[in-house]
């Protein structure tokens, strides 16, 4: 791993349980484990990318991390200037000035945009919010931001019903990018959009990116889309991570079974794709009721008597690579094979 | 017209008669889906895929949306018999015979199994209303076991139990499948499947795609698929049409389209994505702007807006006809318009 100088994030041990209670009283008669015990760091400029199937509780890490929701356990830093924050301990006057630095930028640009406001009041209400701008200066700060993501100063004073999708989705990521955080998190930002919008918000994140010195968490289902951003890849697994890696070698050498069945599912857009699939029986685990051991042994094809009753923990399998599988250093799985494609 | 052909749908238009104007969401639509073969229709939203699809059953409501043009021809009779057909466009949509061909002879299978099922039944009781309305002599318990023994076929486990689920009981996979069981409980020879992998998880959208494609063998049964993804169009289709607001704007046999795309469109779209197995690139190849407005149409190919290969006072004075450039590959653009045969209108019957 990274010397401590260019880590941005440290998450340590991070736990959310969401009680489920019944009855009249509300009693509380079980926890949702939707994160159960995640650690990852990211490094300044890097983009980590976060996968896993619905419900397995990404979405709910990213959330965590900027502190939507308040982590039943667990430890997050954020490393600024040299200087280390641990946003448990910040008071909420503390923690809602320190919120400028991280922003999420959402899934569906329909929703997260408040109809009644302006792109002007949508853009600038961080800046009003957090004291930094306002008047003259606010209006030029945000027609800048509004600029950067490719919208015109005259669609400032309009209302986000007249834009399309992929219009909207840049107005929520000037939003989010407007205060210049240094973390963003970006939860499936691309996923409601058309096909050929998709790429041109990839595409933007990316300049962003290297032009405002970002770092990404990037939280997707779409293998492909989080390969073409992140440096590195978290996969995820009914609130665990089974497996972190460099993502080209995640791709072409996975060592944890999901991973492995995962990129298998990929559907390529090549009709002459053999098809090599690796059926992936029965569905993910409930994240109220997980089973004992590996929490993949149900669906796991190399299932031995171990896994139905220890917990594998991740750990470091080679430099810059976890996985958290008892035969990591046994199993030969397949990955993406890129001998064909090379030569094109 | 080809002895095999199941479907053949001759320059349909669908419009929708609105306060801000008339949206033309089909128009001109022309393709023939054969016996026991895979069309797969792809666009982004508002290029009329769904309204093609809706068209077919009559789905479409009325008003605002109204069949203006076009026949809808489904063909009964057996190889060589030119006599037994329907033309379902000019159906009564609320009519017994559309509602007999619903369900029975063609049937659909939709993105949101949980929307498309109803809430206050079990899903068995939904199965058995579709077999008791379209085969005739069975009775009550006899369509039971059919409704257990079609949940069976589509891999539910503890089918004799599940069938008195509700469909919020059971996960969006399963609910998925069980659609489709109740989409095949009365062999149809058509299915329409409209993004039916779309809501689900990768592992569970192979699983479904897999499936589907073993019960498409073992039925023998035509299927328009309807998708935005290339990947899953790839695995499916045998025949591939690309829509554009409204028209196809190119169409070919699955491996003609992904090998030897012609349309700039087409290529654009397969440019675009980012692939998995081939070496990463520094940026997506992104097709520049947004599909227009559906009352703001670019003059001439709807396209030309957009395309790199525009070329001006060509491309924005007409729309281009959807010619042959090949055996099997139509394309609509005036980059092939050098190609011999005209065959935008089906002309013989």
């Amino acid at each position: 791993m990274a010397d401590d100088s260019d880590l941005l994030l440290e998450v340590n041990d991070l736990k959310m349980y969401f009680p489920i209670q019944k009855g009249l009283l509300r009693r509380t008669t079980g926890y949702v484990k939707a994160v159960d015990g995640v650690s990852l760091s990211i490094k300044k400029g890097e983009t980590l990318g976060l996968v896993g199937e619905s419900g397995c509780g990404k979405t709910t890490t990213g959330r965590c991390i900027v502190r939507v929701y308040q982590p039943t356990e667990g430890e997050i830093v954020f490393h600024d200037e040299g200087e280390a924050v641990n946003l448990n301990l910040l008071a909420r006057q503390e923690l809602k000035a320190f919120r400028r630095n991280m922003q999420m930028i959402f899934q569906d640009p329909f929703s997260s945009l408040n109809p009644r406001m302006t792109v002007l009041e949508l853009v600038g209400e961080p800046l009003l919010a957090h004291g930094i701008a306002r008047g003259q200066e606010l209006e030029d700060r945000v027609a800048e931001m509004v600029n950067a993501v490719g919208l015109k100063v005259e669609h400032l004073p309009r209302y986000p019903h007249s834009f399309s999708g992929g219009q909207r989705q840049r107005i929520g990521i000037a939003r989010a990018l407007v205060q210049r955080p240094r973390l963003v998190v970006c939860d499936e930002p691309v996923s409601a959009l058309d096909v050929s919008v998709q790429s041109q918000v990839v595409n933007l994140l990316q300049d962003l990116q290297s032009e405002l010195d970002l770092t990404y968490l990037f939280v997707a289902h779409d293998m492909s889309v989080v390969r073409q951003v992140s440096n590195r890849i978290a996969v995820m697994y009914v609130g665990k991570l089974v497996e972190v890696a460099e993502s080209e070698e995640l791709l072409r050498n996975p060592k944890h079974p999901y991973s492995e069945t995962l990129l298998s599912a990929v559907p390529r857009p090549n009709p002459h794709h053999a098809m090599q699939r690796l059926s992936l029986e029965g569905e993910p685990a409930d994240p109220a009721n997980a089973p004992p051991g590996c929490v993949f042994h149900p669906r796991c094809r190399y299932m031995e008597d171990i896994c139905q009753t220890e917990v594998p923990e991740l750990t470091e399998l080679t430099p810059g690579r976890h996985v958290a599988c008892h035969f990591a250093d046994q199993l030969q799985l397949q990955g993406i094979d890129y001998s064909a494609s090379m030569e094109s | 017209m080809a002895h095999d052909s199941l479907l053949e749908i001759k320059n349909l238009m669908t419009y929708f008669h609105l306060h801000e104007g008339i949206v033309r969401a089909v128009d001109g639509v022309s393709f023939e889906v054969r016996r026991g073969q895979t069309l797969g229709i792809i666009g982004e939203s508002g290029c009329g895929k769904s309204v093609t699809a809706h068209s077919i059953l009559r789905l479409v409501p009325s008003p605002p949306g109204n069949i203006v043009n076009g026949e809808i021809l489904l063909h009964r009779g057996e190889n060589g018999n030119e006599d037994g057909f329907v033309d379902l466009a000019q159906l009564d949509p609320r009519g017994a015979d559309i509602r007999a061909i619903r369900g029975a002879e063609i049937s659909m299978v939709f993105q949101e199994p949980m929307t498309s099922f109803g809430p206050m039944h079990t899903i068995g009781n939904q199965i058995i209303e579709s077999i008791l309305l379209h085969q005739e002599g069975v009775d009550g318990s006899e369509a039971r076991e059919l409704a257990i023994e079609n949940l069976r076929r589509v891999g539910i486990p503890r089918a004799e139990q599940i069938v008195d689920a509700y469909p919020h009981q059971l996960s969006g996979g399963m609910r998925q499948r069980a659609m489709i069981a109740m989409a095949l409980s009365c062999s149809p020879r058509l299915l329409i499947a409209d993004e039916p992998t779309t809501a689900l998880d990768v592992t569970i959208q192979a699983q479904i795609l897999e499936l589907m494609t073993a019960l498409q063998e073992e039925y023998g049964m035509a299927v328009i698929f309807i998708t935005h993804n290339l990947g899953v169009i790839a695995e499916v289709a045998d025949e591939v049409a690309v829509m554009y607001l409204g028209r196809i704007v190119e169409q070919a046999g699955v491996n003609e389209l992904f090998d030897n795309p012609q349309h700039p469109y087409t290529q654009g779209l397969l440019n675009s994505i980012p692939h998995i197995d081939e070496a990463k690139l520094a940026r997506l190849r992104a097709i520049e702007g947004v599909v227009p407005d559906p009352y703001d149409i670019p003059s001439g190919c709807a396209f030309s807006d957009r395309c790199p290969s525009f070329m001006p006072g060509k491309c924005d004075s007409a729309m281009p006809d959807l010619a042959a450039t090949g055996p099997e590959h139509r394309v609509r653009c005036f980059l092939y318009s050098e190609a011999e045969e005209i065959v935008t209108e089906v002309a013989d019957g």
